[in-house]
């Protein structure tokens, strides 16, 4: 099973002088359990092409397949849709609208048609496994600081049990704990649930660190997929797509230029200190 | 000379009920001394809600002293005959480039800081042409700001506040939604300002690798500064740092681990170029 996304194309105000072809027959096929990268300059067009995998936008041209239907068909229900493949905004204020977290949280499995005490069940356990602090559950999801609202805007996501979650740039303002946070949670979910992730992100470190398989978007076509290792041997290339590679990548093709046999490939600080090591001669 | 100057500053915000009645306060600053000399680079740290932005808004006079004392450049910020001047002194960029830029063309927005306190209309342009050149962005004064990619709308939000002539500039966290190409021309804008033309940079972040060429970096919790020194003292204690929810680069991790692991390598390695340098001589 899968999203299988074919040949699609999209333009916003298409038509008019200001029309902008956000998508450039983009085609992918994301497996169930994978955890999912997706890096891209401003304006690349990762937030339009993650709006088509749960139908808050549909192709000009093409078509996204959903474990083998077309997910845009007349008979596709769009609730089933929404509860199966979840999405938390960039912004996640917009996400946000009940009187009280809790409440807020319980929305989502509430409209799939669940009884208020099994809503509120999964409301509890998605609040926790975000991390958020009890005393706040009966607060108003206005008043909380960024990240916080940004772990409401997830956990209200999480309360719907969706197979796959996708999320848009969730770690951006957030504190380097609170990152680590959200992304270990995401690593467990993909982990024990085998929950297919698809993540947005900025911060080159992170993905290296967490996903399997990593999209570049640039200018509104699939630059490159593969492994964070595969994609950031191009650093150079990204550099032009406004984007760069992990630090300790730099470093590793500086060592190979001086003479180390060393992983070039590295990406992570794990990797990067084990093939050191090696070439010096030291184990751990 | 220091520039900012603050001596015990407490901020308390209260918090209301829906009727009005005082709910609960917080003190957001508790009694912060801080001392910060003209001309240096200074970083601030802290994870969200430590108080950073509470501390930068005393120093635009966008909030007053609870308690304690802020000047600025030497005024005191309690001062309300002060008030215009202390803002000229110390501009701000703020997180959101989206929000920032008022009028639809940039070289409009760049002037209109300059308009707005009546400085005659030749000396504007010559304003509006120096800043969009110290942030290489001339050849876009012609254009809609909303065209524009993150990183350069925050270039020119910046070259909106040197058009006021600062001495110094408060940036809070204003490569947060930035790509990292994006990120890196809003650091190097910044830091050719503070080295060419000795503008008082307070830049206030997440990203840990921005801060390694700065010349003092403070650590904020709990409305208290609890680590203050150069980057290479504050990024050799990882495990306090950790405590306070912060981190270290990518490379000073690496360095830490190799280190770890029996190398010979020192604490608070800073740089790729460092590292290079450090893993050379030991092979
Ligand atoms: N609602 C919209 N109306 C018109 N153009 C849009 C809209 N949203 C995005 N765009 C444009 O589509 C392109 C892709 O944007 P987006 O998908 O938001 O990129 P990213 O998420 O990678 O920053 C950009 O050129 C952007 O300006
Ligand atoms: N306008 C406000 N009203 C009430 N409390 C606030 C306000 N702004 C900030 N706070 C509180 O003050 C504390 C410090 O906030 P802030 O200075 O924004 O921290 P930081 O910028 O480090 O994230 C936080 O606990 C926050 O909730
Ligand atoms: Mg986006
Ligand atoms: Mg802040």
């Amino acid at each position: 099973m899968s999203i299988i996304v074919n040949h699609v194309d999209f333009v916003y105000s298409e038509g008019t002088n200001t029309s902008q072809h956000a998508l450039k027959d983009v085609n992918l096929q994301i497996k169930d359990g994978e955890f999912l990268g997706i890096i891209g300059h401003t304006g690349s067009g990762k937030s339009t092409l993650i709006q088509h995998l749960n139908g808050l936008l549909k192709p000009a041209s093409g078509e996204i397949y959903y474990n083998g239907r077309d997910i845009n068909d007349k008979d596709f229900s769009r609730k089933e849709l929404r509860s199966k493949v979840g999405l938390v905004f960039q912004y996640p204020e917009y996400q946000l609208f009940e009187t009280t977290i809790f409440e807020d949280v319980c929305f989502g499995p509430k409209n799939q048609g669940l009884a208020p005490k099994d809503a509120g069940l999964r409301a509890f356990e998605a609040l926790r496994n975000v991390k958020l602090p009890k005393e706040l559950y009966y607060q108003s999801p206005f008043e909380l600081s960024g990240g916080q609202k940004r772990r409401v805007a997830i956990a209200g996501v999480l309360a719907m049990k969706p197979e796959v979650l996708i999320l848009d740039e969730p770690t951006a303002g957030l504190d380097p704990q609170g990152r680590d946070e959200i992304l270990e949670e995401l690593a467990r979910l993909h982990r024990e649930q085998n929950m297919t992730i698809i993540l947005v992100s900025h911060s080159m470190e992170d993905v290296a660190k967490y996903v399997d398989r990593l999209i570049v978007m640039d200018d509104g076509r699939v630059a490159y997929d593969g492994t964070p290792r595969e994609v950031f041997k191009h650093y150079e290339e990204l550099k032009k797509m406004g984007l760069s590679a992990p630090q300790v990548t730099y470093l590793m093709h500086d060592l190979k230029k001086r003479g180390f046999d060393v992983d070039e490939d590295a990406t992570t600080v794990a990797e990067a200190r084990d093939t050191i090591l090696a070439y010096l001669g030291k184990s751990r | 000379m220091s520039i900012i100057k603050a001596l015990k500053l407490t901020h308390e915000y209260i918090h209301r009920d829906d009727e009005g009645n005082v709910d609960s306060i917080e003190t957001a600053l508790d009694g912060v001394d801080l001392d910060i000399a003209e001309g240096d680079f200074i970083a601030i740290l802290g994870h969200n809600g430590s108080g950073k932005s509470t501390l930068a808004k005393h120093m635009n006079v966008i909030l007053s002293p609870s308690d304690g004392t802020m000047w600025v450049d030497g005024k005191d910020t309690k001062d309300e005959d002060k008030l215009w001047e202390i803002r000229q002194t110390a501009g701000m960029v703020f997180q959101n480039p989206d929000n920032q830029i008022i009028a639809g063309i940039v070289e409009e927005d760049v002037g209109f800081g300059p308009e707005n306190i009546g400085v005659p209309t030749s000396e504007i342009w010559t304003r509006v042409d120096n800043a969009l050149a110290a942030v290489h962005m001339e050849k876009y004064r012609n254009h809609s700001p909303n065209k524009l990619s993150g990183g350069q709308k925050q270039r020119v939000a910046i070259a909106g506040v040197i058009a006021m002539r600062p001495k110094c500039i408060i940036l809070d966290e204003p490569t947060a939604m930035l790509d990292p190409v994006g990120r890196q021309e809003v650091i190097e804008t910044i830091t050719e300002l503070n080295k060419k033309e000795g503008v008082t940079v307070i830049l206030i972040t997440h990203y840990m690798e921005e801060v390694v060429n700065a010349d003092k970096v403070f650590v904020m919790d709990h409305g208290k500064i609890v680590m203050q020194g150069t980057p290479r003292e504050i990024f050799s204690d990882i495990k306090t740092l950790k405590e306070h929810h912060l981190d270290v680069p990518q490379v000073t991790l690496l360095a830490h681990e190799l280190k770890e692991a029996g190398l010979n390598i020192p604490d608070g390695v800073l740089t790729e170029e460092e590292l290079l340098h450090i893993l050379c001589q030991l092979s």
